[in-house]
């Protein structure tokens, strides 16, 4: 009798999870049109972590592509070094744009060259200089861009992959680009990653449009998700700690049952 | 005895001077731990001990993440972002927060059912079914409120969709939107408003928790053969019989809460709500969070905006009366082998409101819900209170005990008259 009533509360329980799954993702599917390919990342699955070597390399072709448009206000130039960059680069890369602070003691605005605390610099000073830079456009902050989309880095890569030419019939309103993973189908930024070597990489990995999607796909995971690694290896150990608590739990269970039954 | 103090039997020199002043002890001995408790419970009779626990969790991460955040509409979405990456183990403290409400509706719903198969809601636990109708209100709200906290799409778009339900009631509807928003849209003022309400009333729901216990322990638990325990051989101590029944349970919900949260932190979410709030610009499906699409596909089905929001708000306020709606004397459904196929019924019913709920509302979909929908009041309204008539019911166990053990007979209770020398 408990092993059936046990079975039915977890029956219960997986439908009620499996119901909520299924209630809410293919709403959510249904805006975006096409099935994404499906890429393997480092990150997925219980074990997963983050490729350092390919994340940074996502971080240069962010810096050198996307940030021209994109923004990612939520990062400091010192989370960089959670990707393996040393302080020294870190302090770099910061030191090589400037930052409006102030006020000074004369109560004057003034620019200074970037530290390891600044947050990433934005390409625009507001959403109007964004929209006006881009045709009415506004380029989404990068930040959390793989937990805003459905599909996460699958979408992002794919997204960056999908361009192609209008099929027959499709009239483009002018300065949009066809997508077909795109919601609507009509894009206003235009294929960012479009050719080989578009970015130039310095440890001899070829510089493929695919691999670049790919490396800007694994460094925006970080991105959004910098604790990843971290939660996903805490909860290997919390679940097998639990489990053999739950051993030694149901074994005292029937200990002390054992009477009654 | 000396004049007005309880006479304790505490052995601790410290505690019985304490036990005699504020006999908390004995109470709790008697509550928890000699309090007879039938012995055939399934793990079913885990959920409610699951629901205090996960109440309690909700209310310490819930401290711990308003240290950090900010309720404001201009700070709001990046003090949770702050949470996330700055703060020590915050991914962690929000993770279980957010994932926890989903438990805790899980652990509710589940609750809730056993409470309909069993028939717990029948005499005399009317009023302990009622208050944990009031403990289900005040965590929807509650729910609800919290998620507007982040100041994401959905937050935003989510409170102006639920709060604009009101202004479907005749004459006074609009001002008291706006005296809900304290404005003229969702803005600061409702933001704050919400983060204050948020924080109180968990302590309400903690209040009726209370109640909720004490009446428990007045009529004392239902169980699955739904008859009442006839002497000390059809009850066992609390402890430790259903402290170790509990524990097991609590740690099997302790495994799915950690997959949640740890590998599918954000399954049950909605990624709208990690794309700060616009007013400006509204996402193309506007969910709730995924407890609340069974009562927003009920509002949906209705063409009539006030007819949907009556019959949502009905499909829960019914609960208030199902114990007399039920007319039957036979408590478990387990002996009522009609009831039985209409209540698994209304659970499909409940499951396929669901998932509409969560889709966009066209065909088939609205179709569908408006079937589910009727089912879902019929049941309550006609088939109940009729089948308690029409039905003949299984014959009733004589007692807890008999059935339980194999052959009946008399029972060897010397075990049970000392449980504490067990363990």
């Amino acid at each position: 009798m408990p092993v059936k009533a046990t079975l039915k509360a977890v029956v219960v329980a997986a439908g009620l999870l499996a119901g909520a799954g299924l209630g809410t993702l293919p709403a959510r599917a249904a805006s975006g049109g096409e099935a994404l390919p499906h890429v393997n990342f480092s990150f997925d699955g219980l074990f997963g972590h983050f490729d350092r070597a390919s994340a940074q390399r996502g971080f240069q072709v962010y810096k050198e592509v996307c940030a021209n448009c994109h923004s990612m206000h939520l990062l400091s130039y010192r989370n960089l070094r959670e990707l393996g960059l040393s302080e020294a680069q870190v302090r770099g890369i910061a030191a090589s744009v400037q930052v409006k602070d102030g006020p000074n003691d004369e109560g004057e605005m003034f620019e200074r060259p970037g530290r390891p605390s600044d947050r990433f610099h934005s390409p625009f000073p507001n959403e109007q200089a964004a929209r006006a830079a881009n045709n009415g456009a506004l380029p989404p902050d990068l930040s959390l861009i793989t937990k805003a989309r459905e599909g996460g880095a699958q979408y992002v890569h794919a997204l960056l992959t999908g361009y192609e030419d209008p099929p027959p019939g499709v009239t483009l309103m002018p300065g949009m680009n066809y997508n077909k993973y795109f919601a609507g189908h009509q894009i206003a930024m235009a294929q960012p990653l479009s050719s080989d070597g578009q970015v130039e990489y310095t440890d001899g990995t070829q510089p493929t449009v695919e691999q670049m999607v790919r490396d800007v796909s694994q460094f925006l995971t970080w991105a959004a998700e910098p604790e990843l690694e971290q939660r996903k290896a805490m909860g290997v150990k919390m679940v097998i700690f639990l489990v053999i608590l739950g051993g030694f739990a149901y074994a005292i269970k029937r200990k002390v049952w054992s009477d009654v039954h | 005895m000396a004049s007005g103090l309880h006479e304790s039997d505490v052995a601790n020199p410290v505690l019985r001077w304490i036990d005699a002043r504020l006999p908390v002890i004995t109470m709790m001995q008697k509550e928890y731990g000699t309090f007879p408790t039938p012995r055939n419970f399934n793990y079913f009779w885990n959920f409610g001990a699951l629901a205090m626990v996960n109440l309690l969790i909700m209310i310490a991460t819930g401290v711990f993440l308003a240290m950090n955040y900010t309720p404001h509409t201009s700070m709001a979405f990046d003090s949770v972002e702050r949470i996330m990456r700055d703060v020590n183990f915050g991914w962690l403290l929000r993770y279980v927060h957010a994932n926890g409400a989903s438990m805790f509706f899980i652990v509710v719903y589940i609750h809730i059912w056993r409470g309909l198969y069993y028939g717990s809601y029948k005499a005399p636990r009317e009023l302990l079914w009622m208050l944990g109708v009031v403990i289900f209100l005040l965590m929807m709200a509650t729910a609800f409120m919290g998620y507007v906290l982040p100041w994401g799409q959905m937050s935003f778009w989510g409170a102006t969709v639920i709060t604009n339900l009101f202004s479907a009631l005749p004459l006074i509807g609009p001002d008291i939107v706006t005296w809900l928003w304290g404005g003229f849209s969702v803005d600061n003022p409702t933001l704050n408003r919400f983060y204050s309400l948020h924080y109180l009333l968990p302590f309400v729901i903690f209040g009726v928790v209370f109640l909720h216990v004490a009446a428990l322990h007045i009529t004392g638990s239902n169980n699955p053969l739904g008859i009442d325990p006839k002497g000390p051989q059809d009850t066992v101590p609390f402890h430790p019989y259903y402290t170790a029944k509990d524990s097991v349970g609590l740690i099997a919900y302790f495994v799915v809460f950690a997959i949640l949260v740890f590998f599918f932190p954000n399954m049950l979410g909605h990624p709208d709500n990690y794309i700060p709030a616009n007013p400006l610009v509204t996402p193309a499906h506007i969910v709730p969070e995924w407890y609340f699409l069974p009562f927003y596909a009920i509002l949906r089905a209705v063409p009539d905006k006030l007819g949907g929001v009556a019959l949502m708000f009905g499909s829960i306020a019914i609960l208030f009366v199902l114990p007399w709606l039920d007319t039957s004397p036979v408590r478990s459904m387990r002996f009522r082998p009609v009831a039985k196929i209409f209540l698994f019924l209304w659970l499909i019913a409940f499951f396929v409101l669901l998932y509409c709920g969560g889709k966009p509302p066209e065909e088939p979909f609205v179709t569908i819900a408006r079937v589910a929908a009727a089912y879902y009041f019929l049941y309550f309204l006609v088939i109940l209170p009729l089948l308690g008539r029409l039905e003949r019911p299984l014959p009733l166990p004589e007692s807890i005990a008999r059935p339980v053990l194999r052959g009946g007979g008399p029972l060897p209770v010397g075990a049970m008259s000392k449980p504490m020398e067990k363990a």
